[in-house]
C-alpha cells in the first residue's frame, strides 16, 4: 500500500548548474506510478537536463531529487549514436541493459512495428525505425518507470499517433510513470496527466485540454488524431526575451527569472492535479 | 614440451592473443587507440622503476599503467584538457621521464631494444604461468563486467539511467587494460602492444554479427598471428615481435580483399532498407 502512495520520483527545488549559469533551477515536480507527466519547453530549456536529473544521471546542486530505489527504469534518451564499428543487431541491442525474454522482446518489437528488424545492424536503420527500437527496449523491460526523451522524433505524423497510443496503453497495462519530453511547444498526448513548461525554470504547469475541443487543431490535424493529441494553453505571467531577460506581469524587465525564486508561479498552484491524479 | 623455447614462446604468444583480442574490441569501439599507447608508453617508466628500487618489473609496470590510466579517467572527469590531448600529454611525458631515470642508474645495463619490441623467445615457464593464470583471471574479470561495460559503451547514459555500474565497470576495464599491458610486454614489446589490441579486433569487425562473436573472433585471429608470425620468424630469422604484427597486418589485409564480402555472414549491412519490408 505503501508502495503505490510513494511517488517513482520526486524532485524538490532541484536545479544543475553549470560553468557559471543554471540550467535548470527550481523544479519540483513528481511522477507517480500509472502517470504521464509531459515536460515541454523551448530549445536550452532544460527538459533533457531535468530528465537526467530525474534518473539520478545528474546530481541536482540545488533542492532534493529521490528516484525511489529498486526500480525498473527505462530510458529513452534524446540522441544515441552507435559506433559504426560496433557489430550490434537490433536483436542484441533489445537485451542491452538486461536479459529480457524473447516472448517480451518479440511482443514489443511487434507493438512498435519493428518486428521485421531483429536481424538488422542497428547502425543501418533509419531515424525513425531507430526510434521505434528504442521505444521497443523502453517496453521490453516492462518498466516501473520510463523516461522518453522526444521519442517519436523523426517518426511520421500517422507513426506518432500510433505511437502516443501505444505509450498510453503501455501506461494502462504496466501502470508504470511515464516523464515524457514532447518536441513540440503546445500538443502534447492526451493521455498526459500534467504538463510541466520549462524555461530555464518551471514557467507554468497544468492538465492539457482535448484538441477536439478546438475546432481549428482538430481540422489541422484530422479526426483520427484528435482523440490522442491534447492541446496546451500556456498561462505565463512573464515573458522570456531573446537577450535572456525576462518580462513580468507588471511591466518590470529583471536579467534573470529569479531575483526572487518561483514568485511568479504562485498562481499557477490552483492548476487542476496538484493531488493525486490516479486514483487507481 | 616446456623446455623447447618455441614451444614457450608459442603458449605465452597465444595467451596474451587470446586476453588482447576480446579487450581491443572495446579500445576499437570506444576510440581509445591511444589509450593503449598512453599505456604502453608509461609502462616503461614502471620498467625504469621497478630496476630502480629493483621490484618485479611486471608489477610495477601494472602499478605505474593503473595509476596512469585512473589519472586519466579524473583528469578527463574535471575536463582539464581534451582526451587526445590529455593521451599525448601522459604517454610522452611518462615515456620521457622513464627514459631519464634509466639514464640516471648508470650502474644498470638495460637492453631497452628487449623493452621495446618485445623478447618472446627468451620467456621462461615462469613467464608462461603467469601469462594464463593472468590472463586467465583478465577473462574471466572481462566477462563479469561485460554486461555494463558493453551497455555503457553503446551509451553511457542509458546504461546508468537503467541501473547498471558502469563507472565501476569502466574503471575494472582500466586496470584490466594495465594488467594486459604488464603482462604482455615481453612479448611484442612496448611500441608494438597496442597493434596486438587493434588489429585483430579490426579484422574481426569484418566477420562478426555481434559484440560477443567479434571479441572471440578477435581471440582467435590473435593467436593465428602469434603462431603465424612465430614460425614466420623461426624460417626468416626475422625478429619475433615485429613478426607477429606483421602477420596480424596481413590477416587483416586478407579480410579486407574484395572475396571477403561473400563469407561474411551479415547479408543486410550496407543494403537499403527494402520498402516491401515495412509497415
Amino acid at each position: 500500500m505503501l508502495k503505490h502512495s510513494m511517488p517513482l520520483v520526486s524532485l524538490d527545488n532541484a536545479g544543475i548548474y553549470r560553468e557559471g549559469r543554471w540550467l535548470v533551477r527550481g523544479v519540483s515536480l513528481t511522477v507517480q506510478p500509472g502517470e504521464i507527466v509531459t515536460l515541454i519547453g523551448p530549445n536550452g530549456s532544460g527538459k533533457s537536463t531535468t530528465a537526467k536529473m530525474a534518473l539520478g544521471l545528474l546530481k541536482s546542486d540545488m533542492g532534493t531529487c529521490t528516484l525511489r530505489p529498486d526500480l525498473v527504469v527505462s530510458y529513452v534518451p534524446q540522441k544515441v549514436s552507435i559506433d559504426w564499428t560496433m557489430p550490434l543487431s537490433v536483436r542484441r541491442f533489445m537485451r542491452l541493459t538486461g536479459s529480457v525474454g524473447k516472448a517480451d522482446v518479440a511482443q514489443a518489437m511487434d507493438l512498435t512495428g519493428v518486428d521485421h528488424l531483429a536481424d538488422v545492424e542497428v547502425r543501418n536503420l533509419s531515424g525513425g525505425e531507430f526510434q521505434r527500437v528504442l521505444l521497443a527496449r523502453a517496453i521490453a523491460r516492462k518498466p516501473d518507470f520510463m523516461v522518453l526523451d522526444e521519442p517519436v522524433q523523426g517518426v511520421d505524423f500517422t507513426g506518432e499517433i500510433a505511437l502516443y497510443d501505444l505509450i498510453q496503453r503501455i501506461r494502462d497495462e504496466l501502470n508504470c510513470g511515464v516523464l515524457l519530453i514532447s518536441h513540440d511547444l503546445h500538443v502534447v498526448m492526451a493521455a498526459t496527466d500534467r504538463v510541466i513548461c520549462l524555461n530555464g525554470h518551471v514557467c507554468c504547469s497544468g492538465t492539457p485540454t482535448a484538441v477536439a475541443e478546438h475546432a481549428e487543431y482538430k481540422a489541422l490535424f484530422g479526426a483520427r488524431a484528435a482523440p490522442t493529441l491534447a492541446v496546451y494553453q500556456h498561462r505565463h505571467d512573464h515573458t522570456h526575451l531573446p537577450d535572456g531577460r525576462v518580462r513580468h506581469a507588471d511591466g518590470t524587465v529583471t536579467d534573470h527569472c529569479h531575483p526572487d525564486d518561483g514568485h511568479h508561479h504562485e498562481e499557477m498552484e490552483d492548476d487542476q492535479d496538484r493531488g493525486d491524479p490516479h486514483a487507481r | 614440451m616446456l623446455d623447447d623455447f618455441f614451444m614457450r614462446a608459442l603458449l605465452a604468444g597465444v595467451g596474451v592473443a587470446l586476453i588482447t583480442g576480446p579487450l581491443g574490441c572495446f579500445i576499437v569501439w570506444r576510440r581509445l587507440a591511444y589509450f593503449g599507447d598512453t599505456l604502453s608508453h608509461a609502462a616503461l617508466l614502471g620498467v625504469a622503476l621497478a630496476l630502480l628500487f629493483e621490484v618485479n618489473i611486471t608489477l610495477a609496470v601494472f602499478a605505474i599503467s593503473a595509476t596512469v590510466s585512473l589519472a586519466l579517467l579524473l583528469m578527463l572527469r574535471r575536463r582539464t584538457l581534451p582526451g587526445d590531448t590529455l593521451l599525448g600529454l601522459l604517454a610522452h611525458s611518462t615515456l620521457a621521464v622513464g627514459l631519464v631515470v634509466l639514464a640516471f642508474m648508470t650502474w644498470v645495463r638495460v637492453d631497452l631494444m628487449g623493452f621495446l619490441f618485445g623478447d618472446i623467445l627468451a620467456v621462461t615457464r615462469f613467464d608462461v604461468a603467469v601469462i594464463w593464470i593472468g590472463g586467465g583471471a583478465v577473462l574471466v574479470a572481462l566477462i563479469a563486467i561485460w554486461k555494463p561495460l558493453f551497455a555503457g559503451t553503446v551509451n553511457q547514459d542509458l546504461a546508468v539511467a537503467e541501473g547498471l555500474p558502469y563507472e565501476r565497470a569502466n574503471i575494472a576495464f582500466m586496470l584490466l587494460m594495465s594488467a594486459v599491458i604488464a603482462i604482455s610486454m615481453k612479448i611484442v614489446g612496448v611500441l608494438l602492444i597496442t597493434a596486438m589490441l587493434l588489429i585483430p579486433a579490426a579484422t574481426a569487425r569484418r566477420f562478426a554479427t555481434g559484440p560477443e562473436q567479434m571479441a572471440v573472433f578477435a581471440a582467435v585471429i590473435g593467436a593465428a598471428s602469434v603462431v603465424a608470425g612465430l614460425f614466420g620468424s623461426l624460417q626468416w630469422d626475422t625478429p619475433s615481435g615485429p613478426s607477429i604484427v606483421v602477420a596480424a597486418m596481413g590477416l587483416f589485409a586478407l579480410s579486407i580483399v574484395p572475396f571477403a564480402g561473400f563469407i561474411r555472414p551479415n547479408a543486410r549491412s550496407g543494403q537499403p532498407l527494402d520498402k516491401g519490408a515495412r509497415k
